[in-house]
């Protein structure tokens, strides 16, 4: 088993975010006019307003959840003041929320895309793969806080944090080590999660590198004007 | 003052025909492939009529266009930007394809290789979309073609707010018609333009001409309610926003629009106009809905103004453009003869293609003795279509404009009536709608006869200038986004389907 978790969590995260990276970068650069949300709003609007809406906030909120939880350094929540289990219970709640929002939103959006003709008609495979792959990740994680109910005083979550940030900061061995006596579920859900990370670039979600910030500031009116005069 | 030039267009109504081949040529030429099957960048509606997509007129059901918000700025009717934003992962207002049509193909190939039967053998509609069989199409791109439906349904026409008794056009004897060609508007404060969060259309500083910048845009579908003309169509195959191109491969080498060129009523003008780029947003604020229409005259420009020209020359626009204006069909229309108009500018877009009203029905009338008399022009009052109704459309329920343009356009043929057929000259019904003798022969010229040359003042613009003619050699001219990457086999590594190939869904016929 012990080479299983070298492969996952000492070596798979490198071959995963490297894919990510350069793969994005390239679409960006030779591919834009793939570059897009796919929308299908056009095709069928009252399902995909309830599914979408909800699937969008739940896993913006998970995903910066998890973004804070895992990255931030163990010395902030010291001086902070919150401990290993508070975190957990925080976590607990607010991903458990944030995870049913998501679930019912995406259970519309995956009835609708299977369902619904018109839709599946113009789906693409990976349009297909990444929702399922999105919806048994959030299971994964649903499922995962059961887990965690058994055990309050927050040291998985220590372990997890461990690994993420050993792996930013290139400890491999540490982070594997992290890794090596956590409860299944978890390691399946990072196994999971990487590889949403693997299959980034191929897939629709590329457009949350587009969310339109700079609309806020910007003119009304844009004029372009020819390239030299 | 900033002087732009913008190519505009004017369609003369009272001569249109109804005969759609502007919107044939147009959808060959630039819509026909899959995923804009049902977008039509030109189409001819008969009003009244909800239109298409149903009811693009009602802003109360799409909030296209712009409003004046309560602290007197100008304001996006779909929201201030952080709405647009906020709705971004669901837009209320974008129209459902249903609200357009689910486009169909009939199975042709079925008549071919029909069996021996006892019925003739028939080629059924299937959905362009899910490929399944339509048993029965609903709604197409002109459902209402000469008043078809019900006036139950097309009484909904927004045009027909404030028109005393509507219910009475219903009636056979009562009832009127008249054709609505449109494209985009290109407008000169555009909607679409504001609404896009990924900034992806744009305004051509040279000729005014709108454009999606296909490979910016990341299909958040916001320009689409933002129109209200409902002009940007949703690619759902390429998941980007497409629209008129005011064919600009043409208008670049000094050729008509598709739609212009082939217009076999020769309803279509096309020419410069200079306007004055630093007084748009004031234009467009105008308080009153109804002055809108004169606040955009106010910012066109006098080409023969000495001082404008100077200025045009400042801003670097060509000796030929300048000349262009001064012989410009639109400018003489719109501003010397005040006879074409806005089609509503209570959007507060200022479009750029006006429309001629109609004249036809009057005349029939006349002729059989139901109008009454004001001097020489007959009383528009009792016209057949109302005038409150064309106010609606093209002067935001204002009637004097659409009067004074009816006006002289009677005026116009009474006069050459008199002149060809009496061999007198009528200066007595010019002086009635304040037009000189040289003006009157201008319109007869432009507006009558109408001549290729006379309708069609275009420019060619000096892209040798701009741009180096050695780069583009062997470039991939025009293509779907990517250059030239199209790459040699059919699986793309991004999921992008190849356009090119029109992927037909295999019809079975259950026997």
């Amino acid at each position: 088993m012990n080479y299983l978790n070298t492969f996952f969590f000492g070596i798979y995260p490198y071959i995963a975010l490297a894919v990510m990276i350069i793969g994005t970068w390239m679409r960006y650069d030779r591919e834009q006019f793939t570059w897009k949300t796919s929308s299908s709003q056009l095709l069928e609007k009252k399902q995909l307003r309830r599914g979408s809406i909800a699937f969008h906030i739940g896993i913006l909120a998970i995903f910066a959840g998890h973004f804070v939880g895992l990255l931030t350094p163990g010395e902030v929540w010291h001086v902070l003041g919150i401990s290993a289990g508070t975190k957990q219970l925080i976590a607990i709640v607010a991903g458990g929320l944030a995870g049913i929002v998501c679930f019912y939103g995406m259970t519309i959006l995956i009835v609708r895309r299977l369902k619904n003709p018109r839709i599946r008609a113009n789906s693409s495979t990976m349009d297909i793969t990444i929702l399922l792959l999105l919806y048994a990740q959030l299971i994964l994680g649903l499922l995962s806080i059961f887990v965690s109910l058994g055990h309050m005083d927050g040291s998985t979550m220590l372990l997890l944090m461990s690994w993420a940030q050993n792996t930013l900061t290139f400890d491999a061995t540490t982070a594997v080590a992290a890794m090596t006596d956590v409860h299944w579920i978890f390691k399946l859900h990072i196994t999971l999660g990487l590889t949403i990370f693997l299959v980034f670039p191929f897939t629709r979600l590329v457009h949350m590198f587009s969310v339109p910030v700079q609309y806020i500031r910007r003119q009304h009116q844009i004029v372009r004007q020819k390239a030299a005069r | 003052m900033k002087v732009r030039a913008q190519i505009g267009m004017v369609l003369n109504l009272d001569k249109c025909i109804g005969c759609h081949t502007c919107s044939i040529t147009c959808k060959n030429v630039w819509t026909s492939r899959e995923g804009v099957e049902y977008a039509w960048f030109n189409n001819v509606e008969t009003k009244p009529g909800v239109g298409f997509p149903k009811e693009w007129e009602n802003q109360d059901k799409w909030n296209g266009g712009w409003i004046r918000n309560k602290k007197g700025n100008l304001e996006l009717k779909i929201g201030a930007k952080r709405r647009v934003l906020a709705n971004i992962f669901a837009n209320p207002d974008l129209p459902e394809i249903d609200d357009y049509y689910e486009p169909f193909d009939f199975d042709y190939q079925h008549l071919h290789t029909a069996k021996d039967s006892k019925h003739q053998p028939v080629a059924r509609p299937r959905s362009l979309i899910s490929g399944q069989r339509m048993e029965k199409i609903e709604w197409g791109p002109n459902w209402e073609e000469i008043l078809g439906t019900e006036f139950a349904k097309r009484k909904k026409d927004k045009n027909f707010d404030e028109v005393v008794q509507k219910d009475i056009y219903g009636q056979f004897e009562k009832t009127f018609m008249m054709y609505l060609p449109r494209l985009c508007e290109h407008c000169l404060n555009p909607a679409c333009v504001a609404a896009c969060p990924s900034g992806a259309i744009y305004k051509r500083e040279e000729d005014g001409i709108v454009l999606i910048d296909q490979d910016k845009c990341r299909g958040w579908r916001m320009c689409v309610s933002g129109c209200p003309y409902k002009k940007i169509y949703y690619n759902w195959k390429t998941g980007k926003s497409e629209k008129c191109t005011f064919c600009f491969p043409r208008i670049e080498a000094g050729q008509p629009t598709t739609c212009s060129e082939t217009c076999v009523g020769r309803i279509r003008y096309l020419g410069v106009l200079l306007y004055d780029a630093d007084r748009i947003e004031e234009a467009a604020n105008t308080p009153n809905e109804q002055d809108l229409y004169q606040a955009q005259l106010d910012i066109f420009l006098d080409p023969h103004d000495p001082e404008v020209q100077a200025a045009a020359r400042k801003e670097g626009i060509a000796e030929n453009w300048i000349q262009a204006a001064q012989r410009s069909p639109v400018y003489m229309m719109a501003m010397q003869w005040k006879v074409a108009l806005p089609l509503h500018p209570e959007y507060r877009t200022l479009p750029m293609v006006w429309y001629v009203p109609p004249l036809s029905p009057i005349q029939s009338a006349v002729e059989a003795g139901h109008v009454g008399m004001n001097g020489e022009i007959p009383d528009l009052k009792s016209l057949r279509i109302p005038l409150r109704y064309l106010a609606n459309m093209l002067t935001a329920g204002d009637e004097f404009p659409i009067v004074r343009a009816l006006e002289r356009m009677i005026a116009m043929r009474a006069y050459k009536r008199s002149q060809n057929v009496d061999g007198v000259e009528d200066l007595e019904v010019l002086k009635q709608v304040g037009l000189t003798q040289h003006q009157v022969e201008e319109m007869y010229r432009y507006m009558a006869l109408a001549n290729y040359e006379d309708r069609f003042v275009i420019p060619t613009s000096h892209r040798a200038y701009a741009e180096n003619a050695y780069d583009l050699k062997g470039s991939c001219g025009f293509t779907f986004g990517n250059g030239c990457s199209d790459g040699n086999n059919d699986v793309n590594l991004f999921g992008a389907k190849k356009q090119s190939v029109r992927q037909v869904i295999p019809v079975t016929v259950k026997e």
